[in-house]
C-alpha cells in the first residue's frame, strides 16, 4: 500500500532534483585557493589591469543608454515571468524546433547531457569537432568526455584556445584568458602549435595583433575542413524556436555555418518567450559584458535552413542542477543571469583572487550564488564557502543587466549554510556558540560587566602585534583559535577601560 | 533518437520543474517601460551620421553615394580594398551595381575551398541600426548563403537609407525571426590578449558599407 503525499510524480521516481555535476566545483575552498591566488603577483596585475580597462568601457556605453534602467527592469521581468512558465515555454520551443527540422534531446545532467553528445557526433562518423566557446560545456566537461570517446573537440574562441593549449583552466566568463598576459600567449602558442600543425615564425612577437593572426592561420584550416561543430546559446526564442549566439571573432560564425552538423548544448534557463524579447537583451548584453555598443556577430539560426549552414541539428537542453535551483523562491533569481560577466569585473574580491579561487566555471559574485546552489551545500562540501567569497558591497547589484540581488542571495545562502552545517554536525558551530555566549552574556548586567572587564585580557593577548597610536590602535593576530578571524582581519584594541566604569568614575567627579 | 530512456529524461525533467515552482506559480507581468523607437523616423540624415559615426568607430570604411553613383562606388571601393581576384556575389544582387567588376555569381553550389580564394564579397542588407552601428542580413536573394559573407576576407555591403532605422527594437520587429540571421557590427574583432582591441580575425578582416541616398 502506498500513500498519496500529495506531490506529482513521474513513474515509480518523484521529482526530485539532482545536483549538477561536472566543473562546478574545486578540489579546495575558496579561503585556501584565495590565498594562493593573492600570492601570484602577476596574476593581480594582469587581472587587475583587465577589471579596470573593462569597467570604464562598460560605464561609458551604458552611460550613452537614455533608458538603461527601463531595460534592465524589462530583463528582470521577463526572466521572472520565463521561469514562472519554464514548462510550457520549454515544450513550445521543442515544438517549433522540431517543426524546423531540428532534433531536441534532453539531459536530467552532465553525464546525460556528454552521452548524448558523444553518441550524435559518432554518428556522423566525425573524429574531430570545433566548438563555440560555450559556458555549459565547459561545465558539464564536454572536451573530456569527446576524448575519452577518441573525439578531438577544438576550442576556437581565441581565449579558450589560449586555456587549452595552455592546459590550463578558464578564469573569466567573457575573457577566459584574463590571467594571461602577452607574453606567456606567446610562449603557449610557440610550445604547442607547432605539434598540431602551424609552424610559427622563429621572429615570433607578443603583439596581440600578430598573436591573433598567428591563431586565424591555426584555425583556418580546421573550419574549413570540421564536419560537426558543438555550440551554446545565449537565447532560444520560445514562440519562433530560434537560436542566438553572441560572439566577436568570427569564429562562432564559422561553426555555426560552415560544418554539415551542429550540435547545441543549452541550460533550461537560457530561454526567452518571444521573438520581441531579444530586443531586450540584445542592447543589455554586449554593453554589460564587452563594453561595446553592439558586438561584433550575432547569429539567429531555427532548426535547419535548406541549402544555408548545417543540414542537420541537435539541441540538448541541460538539467543539471538547474531545477534544484529553481526550487530556492530566493536563489532561483540566479538562473536569470546571462552571463555578461559585468560583476565579476566591478567584484573588488574577483579582481584580486582571479576566477580559479572559486574552482568553478561559473566565477564571481555570481558564480558565488550559482555554484552552491547547482551543487548543493552539504555543510562541509568545498562549495559551502563560496557564499562568503564577498564583501557584500552591493556593486555586483548595481551593474547586473537583468538586476539579479546577488547580495541578498548571498546571504541567503550564508544562513541556509550555517542552518545546513548545524544539521550536519552534532557540535555547535562557532556562530551558534558565539551567538548562545553572547546572549548569555547580555540577559545578565553582572555577567555583562565581567565579560566587558574581560574583553581587557585582549590587550594582554595583543602584546606584541599591535599597531596604530593609542585610542586607535588595532590587533594584527591572535593565539588560536581566534587567529582564524584575525587571519584576514584587523580588531580595534578593546579599550583599558569599560564605558560603564567610565560614566561611574567622571559621574562621580 | 527519441527513444524511451530520452522521453523519460524529458518527463522527469518537466516535472522537476513543476515541482520546485510549486502547485500555483505566480504569474508575473513584464514591464516594458524602454523605448521602442527612436525620434528620428527611418532613414533620417542624422541616423545616418550616427550610422556612419558608429561604423568608423569599429573601424570599418564608410562611403556615401546616389543611387546613380552607386555601380561607380562599388567599383571604387573594390579597386581599393580588393585590388586582385574575383569578387563574389549572391544570386539575387541588382546585376548594376556591379558592372564592370569581373563578379563571380553563387548558385549556392560554390565550395567552401572557392570561397576562401575570391578577394571579396559584395551584399546588400536587411535593415541597420544606427544607435549600435549594426547592419543586419538575412540570407534574402540579394545577400545570400550565411557561408558568402563570412569566408572572404572583405565584405562590401550595400545599405539603403530607408533601411536603417535607429533602434534595435525597431530592427527586430522588421525581421523575421526563422530566416538565418547574421548580426554585423563592425568587422571581426578580439579583445582576448589583454583586452587590447584587434581588428579582423575569422571573419572578413575588412568591412566596407556603402551609404547610398537618394
Amino acid at each position: 500500500m502506498t500513500t498519496f503525499l500529495g506531490l506529482p510524480s513521474v513513474g515509480q521516481a518523484p521529482a526530485r532534483s539532482s545536483p549538477g555535476v561536472g566543473h562546478l566545483q574545486g578540489s579546495e575552498s575558496f579561503p585556501t585557493a584565495a590565498r594562493r591566488a593573492l600570492g601570484d603577483t602577476q596574476l593581480r596585475s594582469n587581472i587587475g589591469r583587465a577589471t579596470t580597462t573593462i569597467r570604464g568601457k562598460r560605464a561609458r556605453v551604458v552611460g550613452e543608454v537614455p533608458d538603461w534602467e527601463e531595460l534592465r527592469e524589462a530583463g528582470r521581468t521577463l526572466k521572472a515571468a520565463t521561469m514562472s512558465r519554464l514548462p510550457e515555454l520549454l515544450a513550445q520551443l521543442e515544438e517549433q524546433v522540431t517543426a524546423q527540422g531540428g532534433t531536441v534531446h534532453w539531459a536530467r545532467d552532465a553525464a546525460e547531457a556528454n552521452a548524448i553528445v558523444t553518441a550524435l557526433v559518432q554518428a556522423t562518423g566525425a573524429s574531430e569537432v570545433v566548438k563555440v566557446k560555450s559556458m555549459a560545456t565547459q561545465e558539464i566537461g564536454l572536451n573530456e568526455a569527446l576524448e575519452a570517446a577518441g573525439i578531438d573537440a577544438w576550442e576556437t574562441d581565441l581565449a579558450e584556445l589560449i586555456v587549452q593549449l595552455g592546459h590550463d583552466l578558464p578564469s573569466h566568463i567573457l575573457v577566459p584568458a584574463i590571467h594571461r598576459n602577452r607574453s606567456e600567449i606567446r610562449e603557449i602558442f610557440r610550445r604547442e602549435m607547432p605539434g598540431l600543425g602551424t609552424e610559427l615564425p622563429p621572429d615570433l612577437t607578443d603583439e596581440p595583433r600578430e598573436l591573433a593572426m598567428t591563431a586565424r592561420r591555426h584555425l583556418r584550416r580546421t573550419f574549413l575542413r570540421a564536419q560537426v561543430a558543438i555550440s551554446g546559446a545565449n537565447f532560444a526564442v520560445a514562440e519562433t524556436g530560434t537560436l542566438s549566439v553572441v560572439e566577436s571573432e568570427g569564429n562562432g560564425r564559422m561553426c555555426l555555418t560552415l560544418p554539415k552538423t551542429l550540435i547545441t548544448v543549452m541550460g533550461i534557463e537560457k530561454l526567452v518567450p518571444t521573438w520581441q524579447d531579444l530586443e531586450v537583451f540584445l542592447q543589455l548584453l554586449p554593453r554589460s559584458s564587452t563594453g561595446e555598443r553592439m558586438n561584433p556577430y550575432t547569429s539567429m539560426w531555427t532548426g535547419v535552413t535548406p541549402g544555408d549552414g548545417p543540414q542537420e541539428f541537435h539541441l540538448v537542453l541541460l538539467d543539471n542542477g538547474r531545477t534544484a535551483v529553481l526550487a530556492d523562491e530566493v536563489g532561483r533569481e540566479a538562473l536569470h543571469c546571462i552571463r555578461c560577466s559585468a560583476c565579476l569585473n566591478v567584484c573588488p574580491v574577483y579582481e584580486r583572487t582571479g576566477g580559479h579561487a572559486y574552482g568553478s566555471v561559473y566565477p564571481g559574485p555570481i558564480g558565488a550564488v550559482l555554484s552552491p546552489q547547482l551543487t548543493g551545500m552539504t555543510g562541509d562540501a568545498v562549495n559551502d564557502s563560496l557564499p562568503y567569497a564577498s564583501s557584500l558591497c552591493g556593486a555586483c547589484y548595481d551593474v547586473c543587466p537583468v538586476k539579479i540581488d546577488i547580495p541578498s542571495i548571498l546571504v541567503e545562502l550564508r544562513a541556509q549554510h550555517v542552518e545546513t552545517a548545524a544539521r550536519a554536525s552534532r557540535l555547535p558551530t562557532p556562530e551558534a556558540a558565539a551567538m548562545k555566549a553572547a546572549a548569555v552574556a547580555m540577559t545578565s548586567p553582572v555577567r555583562w560587566r565581567l565579560a566587558q572587564r574581560a574583553s581587557r585580557l585582549g590587550r594582554l593577548l595583543a602584546r606584541g602585534s599591535r599597531t596604530g597610536t593609542a585610542g586607535e590602535r588595532r590587533i594584527r593576530s591572535l593565539p588560536p583559535p581566534l587567529s582564524a578571524w584575525t587571519g584576514t582581519r584587523d580588531l580595534p584594541e578593546p579599550p583599558a577601560e569599560t564605558f560603564r566604569e567610565r560614566w561611574a568614575r567622571e559621574g562621580r567627579a | 533518437m527519441t527513444s524511451l530512456p530520452q522521453t523519460a529524461a524529458r518527463e522527469e525533467v518537466l516535472a522537476r520543474i513543476r515541482s520546485a515552482l510549486g502547485s500555483a506559480p505566480q504569474a508575473v507581468e513584464v514591464t516594458r517601460g524602454y523605448r521602442t523607437a527612436g525620434e528620428h523616423p527611418p532613414g533620417a540624415p542624422q541616423l545616418l551620421d550616427q550610422l556612419a559615426d558608429r561604423l568608423v568607430d569599429y573601424k570599418a570604411g564608410v562611403t556615401r553615394c546616389t543611387a546613380d553613383e552607386l555601380p561607380a562606388a562599388v567599383a571604387d571601393v573594390l579597386a581599393r580594398t580588393a585590388p586582385q581576384g574575383r569578387v563574389l556575389v549572391p544570386p539575387g544582387l541588382p546585376e548594376p551595381w556591379t558592372a564592370g567588376v569581373d563578379v563571380l555569381r553563387d548558385d549556392g553550389s560554390t565550395s567552401t575551398g572557392t570561397l576562401d580564394t575570391v578577394a571579396g564579397v559584395v551584399t546588400a542588407c536587411a535593415v541597420a541600426v544606427a544607435e549600435t552601428g549594426t547592419i543586419v542580413l538575412d540570407a534574402s536573394p540579394d545577400q545570400g548563403r550565411r557561408a558568402l559573407s563570412l569566408v572572404p576576407d572583405l565584405h562590401l555591403c550595400v545599405v539603403r537609407a530607408d533601411q536603417v532605422v535607429q533602434t534595435v527594437p525597431e530592427a527586430v520587429s522588421r525581421l523575421e525571426a526563422t530566416r538565418p540571421l547574421t548580426w554585423i557590427s563592425g568587422p571581426s574583432a578580439t579583445s582576448d590578449i589583454e583586452l587590447n582591441r584587434v581588428e579582423g580575425v575569422h571573419g572578413p578582416r575588412t568591412l566596407e558599407v556603402l551609404l547610398v541616398t537618394g
